[in-house]
């Protein structure tokens, strides 16, 4: 059911989407600067362009590209459109880890940010807790999961609301802005370290995506198809674990982006997550560049949190597409 | 030929046992319809024959070797199951519902031109080519379960494993549903069909199977099975046994205000029938 021709014109197109929107988003900013200065190497065009604003850009990518992907592996893996890359608890255990941080005032671990050594140090414990509960006894089911994480969450934002009560006016504010989330620039060892993880776990979920889709219908209907369940969705849920995790040690919880681009891109595409993943992983990208550069040039110099971005741009633009396509343009 | 060899087979979910101890064989080239009331265990004893619960006691061999053994990609082109029903989260086209029946015989992304014939055949079988674009969260309860048998013959099983497989369907798709199954077996496919109706059952398969608390009450050819003291016993239902024009046994339920003529069993079916007849 599914052409090469096909797959190539939705990849092309969500690609090209995503190239353009990386062209054009370091060429925009609250202070203007010179393409020929900067390429020159002179000051401060130079920085600007290549120590703020590409950087950025980058990361804005990466994580949106990851943030959607891991949405599509955590519907697909819990069977429920409702499911989000925070569903599962990964990123409560990562806002947990970051407050510790924030709260006992640690600067940096081994040459690295503290906030986001415990922020990931935190999602991995969760990730951890959640499959050895999750994976015990019979097989590893959704249900079993969905139970799991939703508790393991609950008891996260418990203890970050405790250590929010207890912390001082400047953690406080911190912590505030650390949950908000937000883009900020990286240095590139760290965003090279962060596409490489990225572009394997793409890599890796197109491989698996014949195998998705059985998955998304059921998992007897899966364990009669040729899949091996409990491998296929530890994997998932690894998958998409790990990838909300890095992401939301950098740049704190982004919401919508994994719940709103697949969503968007079903309606579109369909629901083959040969094409839904790949499209999700640029359409995702594209999205939160456009996301971040409004938010850094509206209010400029002010900055407005991208979670906030993502919701009043994505939220209306989703409510039109629901409403006017209800069947899939693709088939 | 022997497919299955189940021994002693005992499930448990906590404290209930589901499943005490059956012991059975399944041949090729027959059809057995699995009957018993509610909770006898027979989606579970299914559900250790597709492979998919593998936490059993006892023991199940698929082609000699224990199921739980089979890697499931080669267990995926040997047998399928098709569910009760599916309830799909995800618009996903009937097209791509049986081509998922392709899933085990995948190599890379794309599918085969081998996977398209397999495909463009069950589709014509089952009379779905018509809704392949459409989405199957669309289509009537029982088009779609007619893309679900696609989608199983699609993957081109030796063994087929059918839940209850035409609880949805009209009368016409449910004589020619059994009809395709009677069809396979006969082309050497071993189908094994939980159902609730014991005159289909009893028309279609070469055995019934009879399940009753977790154990077989009674196994063997329709006209030996369908007693009115095994219905009394197991389905707990006062019942008479006449037969169909072609010699099968056929089941007549007493309702409690009792519709069934005294006398005259050479008419068949009784007539006039009152509206709705309880079903076995």
């Amino acid at each position: 059911m599914l052409s090469r021709k096909k797959f190539w014109l939705a990849v092309g197109l969500s690609a090209l989407f995503f190239g353009v929107v990386a062209g054009l988003a370091p060429l925009m900013g609250s202070s203007s600067i010179e393409m020929a200065r900067a390429l020159a190497g002179e000051s401060p065009d130079h920085e600007i362009l290549f120590y703020a604003r590409i950087p950025r850009v980058i990361l804005a990518a990466l994580a949106g590209g990851a943030l959607a992907m891991s949405g599509v592996i955590f519907q697909a893996l819990l069977r429920d459109a409702l499911a989000t890359p925070f569903t599962l608890g990964v990123q409560s255990g990562a806002a947990l880890g970051a407050v510790v941080s924030i709260c006992f005032g640690w600067r940096s671990f081994g040459g690295l940010p503290a906030v986001w050594v415990t922020a990931f140090a935190g999602a991995a414990v969760t990730i951890a807790v959640v499959v050895s509960i999750a994976a015990e006894g019979r097989r590893m089911s959704s249900f079993t999961l969905l139970l799991t994480g939703v508790t393991i969450n609950s008891i996260c934002m418990a203890a970050i609301l405790f250590l929010h009560y207890t912390a001082g006016f400047t953690q406080s504010f911190a912590i505030v802005r650390w949950l908000m989330g937000g883009i900020e620039s990286r240095d590139y060892t760290t965003l090279v370290g962060l596409s490489l993880l990225t572009v394997i776990a793409l890599i890796v979920a197109i491989a698996k995506a014949n195998d998705f889709n059985v998955l998304a219908v059921g998992e007897e209907w899966a364990a009669t198809r040729g899949v091996n369940l409990s491998s296929l969705m530890l994997l998932a849920y690894l998958l998409g674990s790990l990838l909300t995790a890095s992401v939301t040690a950098f740049t704190g919880p982004i919401g919508f982006i994994g719940l709103l681009i697949p969503h968007a891109l079903r309606i579109v595409v369909g629901a083959d997550h040969r094409v839904l993943i790949p499209t999700s992983f640029f359409v995702g990208a594209g999205f939160l560049i456009v996301c971040d550069t409004l938010a850094r040039t509206v209010m400029a110099p002010a900055e407005i949190p991208v979670g906030v971005i993502t919701a009043l741009l994505g939220g209306p633009f989703f409510i039109w597409l629901l409403r006017s396509r209800r069947r899939s343009l693709w088939v | 030929m022997t497919i299955y060899r189940v021994e002693d087979l005992r499930f448990r979910f906590g404290d209930a046992e589901i499943l005490r101890g059956i012991s059975l064989e399944f041949q090729s080239a027959q059809m057995a319809a699995v009957v018993g009331p509610n909770g006898a265990g027979k989606s579970t004893l299914m559900s250790v024959l597709s492979g998919f619960r593998d936490d059993y006691e006892g023991r199940c061999t698929f082609r000699e070797v224990e199921i739980r053994q089979w890697k499931k990609r080669d267990l995926g082109r040997q047998l399928t199951f098709i569910p009760q029903m599916i309830r799909l989260e995800f618009p996903f086209t009937a097209g791509q519902v049986v081509f998922m029946g392709r899933t085990p015989y995948c190599h890379g992304l794309f599918e085969s031109e081998e996977d398209r014939e397999a495909v463009r055949k069950a589709m014509e079988i089952t009379e779905t080519t018509a809704f392949a674009h459409r989405e199957f969260r669309e289509l009537s309860g029982g088009e779609r379960q007619r893309v679900v048998l696609a989608g199983a013959l699609a993957q081109e099983p030796k063994v087929l494993l059918l839940d209850e497989p035409t609880t949805f369907l009209d009368l016409k798709h449910q004589i020619s549903t059994y009809s395709l199954l009677q069809r396979l077996a006969r082309e050497g496919i071993a189908i094994i069909a939980v159902t609730h109706d014991l005159n289909l059952a009893a028309t279609y398969a070469d055995r019934i199977v009879v399940m009753s608390q977790g154990s077989i009450a009674a196994d063997g050819k329709p006209e030996k099975i369908l007693t009115p003291s095994m219905l009394k016993d197991v389905f707990e239902v006062d019942a008479d046994i006449r037969q169909s024009p072609e010699g099968q046994p056929w089941v007549f339920c007493q309702s409690p205000d009792g519709y069934l003529p005294e006398t005259s069993t050479e008419s068949f079916p009784p007539a006039p029938l009152p509206a709705a007849p309880p079903k076995c």
